[in-house]
């Protein structure tokens, strides 16, 4: 009788696991209240039938196994074997009719609490969110209220969102760069969401609100932040190797505080000249061998760890690293030298630059690869980087 | 039905394609019994592999950055790979290649398929499936690590890794794979309808036939959704076509694509996707039917019903294909639809649940391993199923879409209930199969760890997914809405994970062992009542039936029949035996009264 016995300890088990396990929804922080409803709701109903459905199937097994007497033939009336039963039409008819029940029970409140998610509420602030391989940046309509047109054949270097230079609407537009982004408590956020390269999903799990990025469409979602504080932003579309490192945040502020940070942001129109100050300056990578290194840090993922901007990622950024002096865990330091360098992409673990975690994997590169990639690393800036 | 033209002239004419050789007994061989051993023996091994990528990507999540030699671009890869052998090259094939094959002429009462020479071929054109498949391991880049939906743009996109010839190569390998199924689907599906043997009728058959019968029409109707889809995806890939594939750039670089649509793949994925769920869930369904009956010694509780629910099934599962859609972007007010269509399948779904329990119910439940493995398959599927109604309703789904709990339902529903059943069904025919039975005890074992395992695996995941942990992640450090006792859940997931995986190979030891030292096996071991079990030689030589051909006088679930001499009447019994299916027996509802 151990099957009886263990599907016993499998429904306490579970039933024992769900009220113990610390591993729950994260505390909601949007209007989304209804998403976790139904997830009680269907828990509920699920979890019941579970229970009787096994509990139905253990006391039938304990019942009715088979026991030893003689010869397998049929016996006298009375004594226990098997029944001949082939259906009971009834029976079926009221187990087809309870389960459309209980079906329609979970459907019908379900397709409401639907109903409202596919309906943003009129007046909410809109938001574009782009991503892209592997960050996020952001985009808000500016004093016009209008967002201005895009395509993929505008993003560069100083233009990642690929807005178009010669559109109006565009002009005022607010662009966030980073990965973080504030939102106003308690206005409704409608979200819209774009990619200049491949699918991504913007899901932050206390707003329970979350949608695909279709590169070539603009789709969206809305929610309304009810709880102030910073949220994690995480990709939840596979979008390459650097997929699980795509992280950003949402700070969700009070509507005066967050009013003072729009206002801070920088207009589409004052990025555009200030790309044009810098580049006129610096000559964008006429190197190909620089080049080349800037393709491999992408698609290697070395980008979704390491910024050239000077920000902190996963990993140190590479603006000036190339013959910094840095400081590893254990204390020691060293100047980073190309030769350093070479020796740290190969073996990642034998020295960690210190505050960062050892979570670097090894990538095979050949060589010239490795000498590429160097080229790019020194093309951000350094001590060494004037060679 | 009638008799078939085709086998009595194959007898008369000495048998076209019977075996002269060894070569064309055991390898080029016409038999369906041999194919199906032979789709059976290649599907495991690629199931092996399968398996140990499950692990490999297991011991990254339960201890990452321990094991060096798994960069993220291999983990990628190793789901990708894992994905896809086991959904397409182990479950497909060894359901219909491998049960199909083996089952069908046998159960029906056939010699053969109708067309034996096609049967050889999809079986060879298989291996060259499975071989273009491995040799991705090997093509510069690795195999593609897209996952295994193969999601367009970043498939064929640097970024991802085996953009290059990895993607190429799984795709030649799936349209090859596809025109290896459609050889084989045509063959099970003409068999059924053309070569019953006399008495078989359709609402005869056991459900085993049923299952896979209704599961390689889905077949057919659906893997050219894949094809086409394949075909549209290579064109994008070699020869820069935008099928898929909308204006973008790629890691900062312009591409020259313009105007496709990637959604559209994902629509023609999902129309082959969903119905291959039930393409392995109905055979399933039908198989571990089978083995409740016999092993319950109680006729199968409502058996029209069965039938009518695994068509109704069939039915809605072309329906349902949006449901892995709900946040992908499509047109939100689809929501409403497909939601609507997903749940109504648990109706069907749940009156087979319902029934395999009333057929234990009174019966007479004799624990065998292959009854154990039907058991462990109602408990998983119960769980499996449940879970199914959270994600099939749309806002639910919202929060919990690409979730670990995803991963955890989708895992218990189409990957663990099958293949308990794929179990059940190899400890259940082997004696046919090999003359020889599978060894009990190691049975126990392999049953006990595999069940209790996998239980163990996937039941914790729900809850990392309902916390928000994203699938597809090569590493989480640095999150901090996950807390740190999830790390050490997944440590514990891991060490099941490698418990059931060593555990697998009990069995693969058992089927090699006791092909050469197992017991000799009755010509009925069970003791059941369907044909394939009634041959006149165990195991069946070639046309499985010597000189005459069985007549069919009863249905296949005659146990445990009052008055009747033994516990079973077979198939082929003398119509005097008795055990008439129901609709012919005396007035069933009114005995019922009396007791």
């Amino acid at each position: 009788m151990a099957i009886a016995v263990a599907l016993i300890l499998i429904v306490a088990g579970s039933v024992l696991f769900h009220l113990a396990s610390p591993w729950w929804t994260t505390p909601l922080a949007s209007n989304w209240g209804s998403i976790d409803g139904m997830l009680q709701l269907t828990l509920l109903i699920t979890g019941g039938f579970f229970v009787v459905l096994n509990a139905f199937l253990v006391w039938t097994l304990l019942r009715y196994r088979h026991r030893e007497r003689g010869p397998n033939v049929v016996r006298s009336p009375g004594e226990l074997h098997a029944a001949y039963r082939p259906d009971n039409k009834r029976l079926e008819r009221m187990l087809i009719i309870g389960t459309a029940v209980g079906i329609a029970a979970l459907l019908a409140p379900g397709l409401f609490v639907y109903a409202e998610y596919v309906r943003p509420p009129e007046g909410a602030l809109v938001m574009e969110v782009l991503g892209q391989q592997w960050k996020w940046a952001y985009r808000f309509a500016g004093a016009d209220g209008r967002f201005g047109g895009v395509d993929p054949r505008f993003v560069g270097a100083s233009n990642p969102l690929g807005l178009d230079p010669k559109d109006a609407a565009g002009v005022d537009d607010l662009i966030v760069p980073g990965d973080e982004v504030h939102v106003p408590l308690g206005r409704p956020v409608k979200v819209l969401l774009r990619s200049n390269d491949v699918l991504h999903d913007f899901y932050v799990p206390p707003f329970r609100a979350r949608m695909n990025i279709v590169p070539g469409t603009v789709t969206s979602f809305w929610f309304t932040p009810t709880v102030t504080g910073r949220f994690e932003v995480l990709c939840a579309q596979l979008c390459g190797v650097g997929h699980y490192n795509m992280r950003g945040f949402v700070v969700v502020d009070q509507p005066a505080a967050f009013d003072r940070w729009l206002a801070a942001q920088t207009t589409f129109a004052a990025v555009q000249h200030l790309a044009t100050a810098v580049a006129t300056a610096t000559p964008a990578n006429a190197d190909p061998l620089v080049a080349r290194g800037q393709a491999l840090a992408q698609s290697k993922g070395c980008t979704a760890c390491h910024t050239i901007d000077g920000s902190t990622g996963v990993g140190p950024t590479w603006k000036g690293l190339l013959g910094k002096t840095e400081r590893f865990a254990d204390g020691s330091s060293a100047r980073l030298d190309a030769n350093a360098l070479r020796h740290d992409i190969r073996e990642p673990a034998a020295r960690v630059a210190q505050g960062f975690a050892p979570v670097m994997p090894k990538t095979e590169l050949s060589d010239a690869e490795l000498d590429a990639l160097i080229a790019y690393i020194g093309a951000q800036g350094g001590a060494a980087a004037s060679r | 039905m009638a008799q078939t033209l085709h086998a009595d002239t194959a007898l008369a004419h000495g048998a076209p394609h019977a075996p002269q050789s060894f070569l064309t007994r055991y390898v080029w061989s016409q038999d369906h019994k041999v194919i199906a051993v032979q789709y059976s023996c290649i599907a495991i091994f690629t199931g092996m592999v399968g398996l140990v990528l499950s692990d490999l990507m297991r011991l990254q999540l339960g201890f990452p950055g321990v094991f060096a030699f798994i960069d993220a671009a291999r983990y990628y890869q190793f789901v990708t790979m894992h994905g896809m052998i086991m959904v397409i090259y182990l479950l497909t094939a060894l359901f219909l290649g491998g049960f199909g094959n083996y089952l069908i002429p046998l159960m029906v009462g056939a010699r053969d398929m109708v067309f034996p020479y096609l049967n050889m071929l999809s079986v060879w054109v298989f291996l060259l499936a499975v071989i273009v498949l491995m040799a991705s391991f090997f093509a510069p880049g690795g195999p593609t690590g897209a996952g295994w939906t193969l999601y367009p743009p970043q498939v064929i996109m640097p970024g991802t890794p085996g953009h290059d010839w990895g993607i190429i190569l799984m795709l030649v390998s799936l349209l090859i794979f596809i025109v290896a199924t459609t050889m084989g689907g045509l063959n099970y599906v003409t068999t059924v309808l053309q070569l019953r043997c006399q008495g078989m009728t359709l609402m005869r058959m056991p459900l085993s036939v049923w299952g896979i019968f209704t599961a390689t029409i889905l077949a057919l109707l659906a893997f050219p959704a894949l094809f086409v889809s394949g075909v549209m995806l290579l064109l994008d890939k070699t020869l820069g076509s935008s099928f898929f594939m909308p204006a973008m750039v790629s890691l900062g670089q312009a591409t020259g694509y313009r105007g496709g649509s990637p959604l559209l793949f994902q629509h023609l994925f999902w129309f082959f996707g969903h119905p291959e769920v039930y393409i392995i869930a109905l055979p399933a369904f039908g198989v571990v039917s089978d083995l409740i009956s016999v092993h319950a010694r109680k006729a199968i509780f409502g058996y029209r019903m069965m039938v009518w629910a695994i068509l109704a099934i069939g039915v809605l599962s072309v329906v349902v294909w949006a449901h892995h859609m709900f946040v992908s972007g499509m047109n939100l007010y689809f929501g409403f639809f497909f939601a609507t269509t997903t749940l109504i399948i648990a109706v069907p779904t749940a009156i087979k649940v319902y029934n395999w329990l009333l057929t234990l119910w009174r019966g007479d439940i004799h624990l065998t391993v292959p009854m154990l493995f039907a058991l462990a398959f109602i408990c998983t599927f119960i769980n499996g199923g449940l879970t199914g109604l959270f994600l099939g309703n749309v806002s639910v789904d919202i929060p919990l879409s690409g979730s670990y709990f995803v991963v955890a339902h989708f895992h218990m529903v189409m990957a663990v209930s099958p293949i308990l059943v794929v179990f059940g069904g190899i400890y259940h025919w082997y004696p046919k199969v090999s003359g020889r039975m599978l060894n009990d005890t190691i049975g126990k074992w392999h049953f006990w760890i595999t069940f209790l395992g996998t239980y163990a695996i996937y039941f914790p995941m729900h809850y990392l997914g309902i916390m928000g942990m994203p699938r597809r992640y090569y590493a989480y450090d640095g999150y901090q809405f996950i807390p740190p006792t999830a790390q050490s859940l997944n440590a514990f997931i891991t060490i099941a994970a490698l418990i059931v995986g060593v555990g697998q190979l009990l069995f693969i030891a058992n089927l090699l062992w006791s092909w050469f030292h197992g017991a000799k096996a009755d010509p009925n071991p069970w003791r059941a009542a369907s044909l394939e079990w009634q041959t006149p030689q165990t195991p069946p030589a070639h046309l499985n039936w010597g000189d005459e051909l069985p007549v069919v006088h009863r249905w296949a679930y005659a146990y445990s029949v009052p008055g009747a001499r033994e516990d079973f009447i077979a198939q082929n019994a003398p119509p005097e035996d008795g055990g008439d299916e129901p609709e012919q027996a005396a007035p069933p509802r009114r005995k019922e009264r009396a007791r």
